[in-house]
């Protein structure tokens, strides 16, 4: 459970005082690793912990795997056109890792924060799909699962056809080429150009996070090889000096078992918040995509509706008998373009609400990672300034004797 | 958190390459240090150091520095007034071989050490704690001359020379100051004698040849790859108490214009002169004794190929355990420390790999750590520049802290890398001295080999000898001719037995050598060691402590965010 995504909408987690305060907590835990072969997948444990009238509370249980997850993700995002919708973490994985206890972790990391998000958006929160995802038996879910033909079955080629897409016509829009259906908002002009900066510096930043993991692991390695050479290079020399060596090499043993430490918790704590922050951009990328969608939907709309409207006025005039069929027509026609309308409306409504909420939380977000990765780096360095400041006395009591 | 203070980012600019942030003026930082981009450059041109610890110990030496955590700072002889708090090594310069200048450390801890190697005042030379003999080298200057008409190719070939500026108050050099041409070839001329001279010795290995790198590389790099290397290697000579009086060096570095000792090349004709003699020996035309002179030198070196048959035999007849030789290696000792030599020699090679790894590891790491500082920066610009909102700023603050921090950090990985190079180096310089330990221990074996050779000689020319004098008295009133045989024999006798004496000589000297050079090896290297070892860990405690405050301070300005998460 990660307390932090709170917001401050109402779903507090007070298991305390049930009666009072409506809450919707969710964990995910317990991966475990079903089936056999190329069909081994991770099933994971969903605990939900309500107070709210339409679920089981106040605790219920279920097993869910990850295309469970994005099923509810892909609902969610047909749904809630204008939020942003929280990210998971990757699909896909290099085979040799997939089932490896580190990944394992992350994913469920990510899952849970995932879950959690959900749980505590004003709006997502009241999800029928939500509710379904942690209240169904498992069969329910996994026919519901299958059923899913949903707007992102496309295959991720098609995901990022529609990215370029909006990208193309940012930079047209930037390079002042004239194109028809597109909203000339420089307010909203400006956060797409933002949105797509932004996931370059956040991309760049996430590799140099992952390669200090490296540089960490790999520092442990060669501390625990240059110990054990010390070690040998002191049982060679002998007497005071080849005990001052035995002593470096242990200490340098032991340095190397806290590096490999740091590297997992800069992973965890440091390079996937980052890794997340890109995700949630890619998410907005993908709202942008839709508000883009919607707006297009709206002009060609409103274009027919003028046509058609142009074509009943004709009808009019001369009398003809198609007119109470163009009338008809018209009306229902009318009545698509205002709901169209009504939806980009809320759309740009939401993204305003939503870049708010966003950047408020990743500045927390981030905070708390910094806070994580500072820390860490102090620990460590601290250490080894202990660890080594031990052996200058001994090194002392050597070059005495 | 909010929008303190730009100075980062008026000097900021974009920065895309590691120089741009060098050249980074961070917040507190009031020096730009120009640090290392290519560690291996950093590598010192500081001999093996043979002082003993007492003069070099950073932490008995009386360098002012100031704890400015703890007022009440243990003092610098270690004795701890109170064992709560450690001593802060944040604060000092780790130099432990500027012994010479105790008194230059500096508060200031950002201080780049290329000052060190290109201190005037840095001794070069090693100060033996006893005496005040000083002598420094320098090799700088190439220049590419012209040989004469002496080569096949027409038009001549062109070589290189360096100068050489040697500065001491050594007596046995007649002046304080004076400078001389050499080129290559001359080192190596230098090296082979000083080989055949010093027999037993531990002479530092000369500079390779780097036959195939000389065609390979650019001209430029190559001669000042070997500019370095020799200069390495005459300082290693000069740290030699025996070496450096030696008349080889002396010439080497005094006399102007052509190198006045006998080249390779001459002894390779001594090898044609033997190929050609050889065949009269066999015939028993000229005399197949070795002549006494000859015997100081190995067999090999020399022109006798006789010799080096003859020996060649003794030494499969001593494999094969055929006859026990006469004089056998019964020096246990000697027989344990070259086994000892052996191990050390393993492990050193295995320490001086990992050692090398590990720099690379440090290295890569401030790199790395530089580059998530920059790319951090980059992003705190672009969140500032595009800020709509108030969260956008505070972030951008957050990032700003962690970057500045990240950078500086980037820094002190670079500067204890490069100073770690230094003290690690001393393992590389005793691998190469290990080459040394070998060559001088073989000078040993063969020279056991020549008085074998002439010990066994001997007793067959004995035999002989007996034989003869048996069957001419068998005779009655002498075998004239059989008489001159023995006449002859008794003579070859007698050289062979002055030949004897002076190999057995020989021998003992250099076993004497041997000795008080591996006594000499133990006892510097075991100081050297040790220092290195200090050395090593007072750098590391000092850095760590640095980057763990860098650190602490952006904890601290991040400990808003913290929650029972943590």
């Amino acid at each position: 459970m990660i307390n932090t995504q709170r917001s401050a909408s109402g779903s507090s987690q007070s298991p305390r005082s049930p009666s009072s305060q409506p809450y919707l907590s969710v964990s995910v835990t317990d991966p475990v690793k079903l089936g056999n072969g190329v069909q081994a997948y991770i099933s994971y444990r969903v605990i939900t912990k309500t107070n709210f009238p339409e679920y089981q509370g106040p605790e219920k249980i279920v097993i869910r795997r990850y295309s469970d997850f994005v099923w509810l993700r892909d609902r969610l995002f047909e749904k809630y056109k204008g939020i942003f919708i929280p990210p998971l973490p990757e699909k896909s994985a290099v085979e040799k890792f997939r089932f490896s206890a580190e990944f394992i972790e992350m994913r469920r990391q990510g899952l849970d924060l995932f879950v959690n998000r959900i749980a505590s958006h004003p709006e997502l929160q009241q999800s029928e799909d939500l509710k379904t995802f942690l209240q169904a038996d498992e069969e329910t879910m996994e026919r519901l699962r299958s059923q899913d033909t949903g707007y992102f079955k496309k295959k991720p080629a098609d995901l990022m056809q529609i990215f370029k897409d909006v990208q193309s016509k940012v930079s047209d829009v930037v390079l002042g080429k004239e194109k028809p259906v597109e909203e000339s908002n420089p307010e909203y002009e400006k956060l797409k150009h933002y949105i797509f900066e932004l996931e370059n510096h956040l991309a760049e930043a996430q590799k140099h996070a992952y390669r200090l993991v490296k540089r960490h692991r790999e520092l442990g390695e060669s501390l625990s090889d240059f110990g054990k050479a010390a070690k040998l290079l002191g049982a060679c020399e002998g007497d005071a000096l080849g005990k001052a060596f035995s002593e470096l090499g242990m200490k340098s043993e032991a340095l190397s078992v806290k590096l490999q430490r740091e590297a997992h918790q800069l992973l965890m704590n440091f390079e996937e918040p980052l890794k997340d922050y890109v995700r949630a951009v890619q998410s907005i990328k993908a709202t942008i995509a839709e508000r883009a969608n919607a707006f297009r939907q709206q002009c060609e709309l409103a274009e027919t509706m003028k046509l058609k409207e142009i074509n009943l006025d004709k009808l009019m005039l001369t009398r003809s008998d198609k007119v109470g069929e163009a009338e008809i027509e018209y009306k229902e026609l009318k009545a698509e373009s205002e709901d169209s309308t009504r939806r980009f409306e809320t759309i740009v409504r939401l993204m305003n609400e939503e870049i708010v909420r966003f950047q408020e939380q990743k500045t927390l977000d981030m905070g708390i990672a910094f806070h994580n990765f500072s820390k860490g780096q102090a620990r460590l360095a601290s250490s080894i300034a202990d660890a080594w400041r031990t052996l200058l006395p001994k090194l002392e009591a050597c070059s005495s004797s | 958190m909010m929008g303190s203070d730009n100075q980062v980012f008026e000097e900021a600019h974009v920065y895309a390459s590691r120089e741009e942030m060098e050249n980074l003026v961070l917040d507190d930082d009031n020096s730009s240090s120009k640090s290392f981009s290519n560690y291996r450059s950093a590598t010192s041109l500081s001999p093996p150091i043979l002082v003993t610890p007492a003069d070099s110990d950073p932490l008995l030496a009386p360098p002012p520095y100031r704890d400015l955590r703890n007022p009440n700072a243990p003092d610098n002889n270690g004795n701890n007034q109170s064992y709560i708090e450690p001593p802060s090594y944040a604060d000092v310069i780790f130099r432990p071989f500027d012994e010479t200048n105790p008194a230059v450390n500096e508060i200031n801890g950002v201080e780049s050490s290329n000052q060190f190697v290109d201190s005037p005042h840095s001794s070069t030379s090693p100060v033996s704690s006893t005496s005040s003999d000083y002598i420094k080298i320098t090799v700088s200057n190439p220049q590419k001359e012209q040989e004469m008409s002496n080569s096949l190719v027409p038009g001549g070939n062109t070589y290189v020379t360096y100068l050489i500026t040697t500065r001491t108050n050594i007596p046995e050099f007649n002046g304080s100051e004076f400078s001389v041409r050499r080129r290559f070839r001359d080192v190596v001329t230098l090296a082979d004698r000083l080989a055949e001279s010093y027999r037993g010795f531990f002479i530092p290995p000369r500079p390779d040849k780097n036959v195939v790198e000389s065609q390979v590389m650019q001209k430029q790099e190559f001669v000042e790859q070997r500019r370095v290397a020799l200069e390495k290697y005459l300082r290693r000579l000069a740290a030699h108490l025996v070496i450096r009086k030696s008349d080889e060096f002396k010439l080497f570095l005094q006399v102007q214009g052509k190198l006045p000792l006998p080249t390779s090349t001459d002894m390779a004709s001594r090898m044609l002169d033997g190929a050609v003699k050889l065949p009269k020996q066999l015939f028993g035309e000229s005399t197949a004794l070795v002549a006494p002179q000859e015997v100081g030198q190995p067999a090999k070196g020399g022109r006798d190929l006789l010799r080096l048959f003859k020996e060649l035999k003794q030494s499969v007849s001593n494999d094969w355990g055929g006859s026990k030789p006469p004089v056998i290696e019964e020096d246990k000792e000697f027989l344990e420390n070259k086994e000892r030599m052996s191990d050390l020699e393993l492990q050193l090679s295995n320490a001086s790999q990992q050692a090398e790894a590990l720099v690379k590891a440090q290295q890569d790491m401030g790199e790395t750590m530089g580059e998530l500082g920059l790319a951090f920066i980059k992003l705190t610009k672009f969140e500032n520049e595009e800020a709509l909102y108030n969260s956008q700023r505070a972030r951008a603050a957050d990032m700003k802290n962690v970057a500045t921090a990240a950078v500086k950090a980037s820094r002190f990985y670079r500067e204890l890398n490069a100073q770690t190079v230094k003290h690690l180096d001393t393992l590389h310089e005793y691998l190469g001295l290990m080459l040394a330990v070998r060559s001088a221990f073989t000078d040993r074996s063969s020279a056991l080999l020549t008085v074998q050779t002439l010990l066994s000689e001997l007793s067959s020319l004995q035999m002989r000898a007996e034989k003869l004098e048996a069957a001419s008295s068998k005779i009655f009133g002498g075998d004239k001719s059989r008489i001159r045989k023995i006449e002859e024999l008794k003579e070859t006798i007698r050289v062979t037995e002055d030949a004897k004496s002076v190999a057995i000589n020989e021998y003992e000297r250099i076993k004497e050598n041997n000795r008080t050079e591996l006594e000499r090896l133990d006892k510097e290297r075991r100081a050297d060691f040790l220092n290195m070892l200090k050395g090593f860990v007072v750098n590391q405690v000092g850095y760590a402590e640095k980057i763990a405050n860098v650190w602490a301070k952006v904890a601290e300005e991040t400990s808003g965010y913290a929650n029972e998460n943590s």
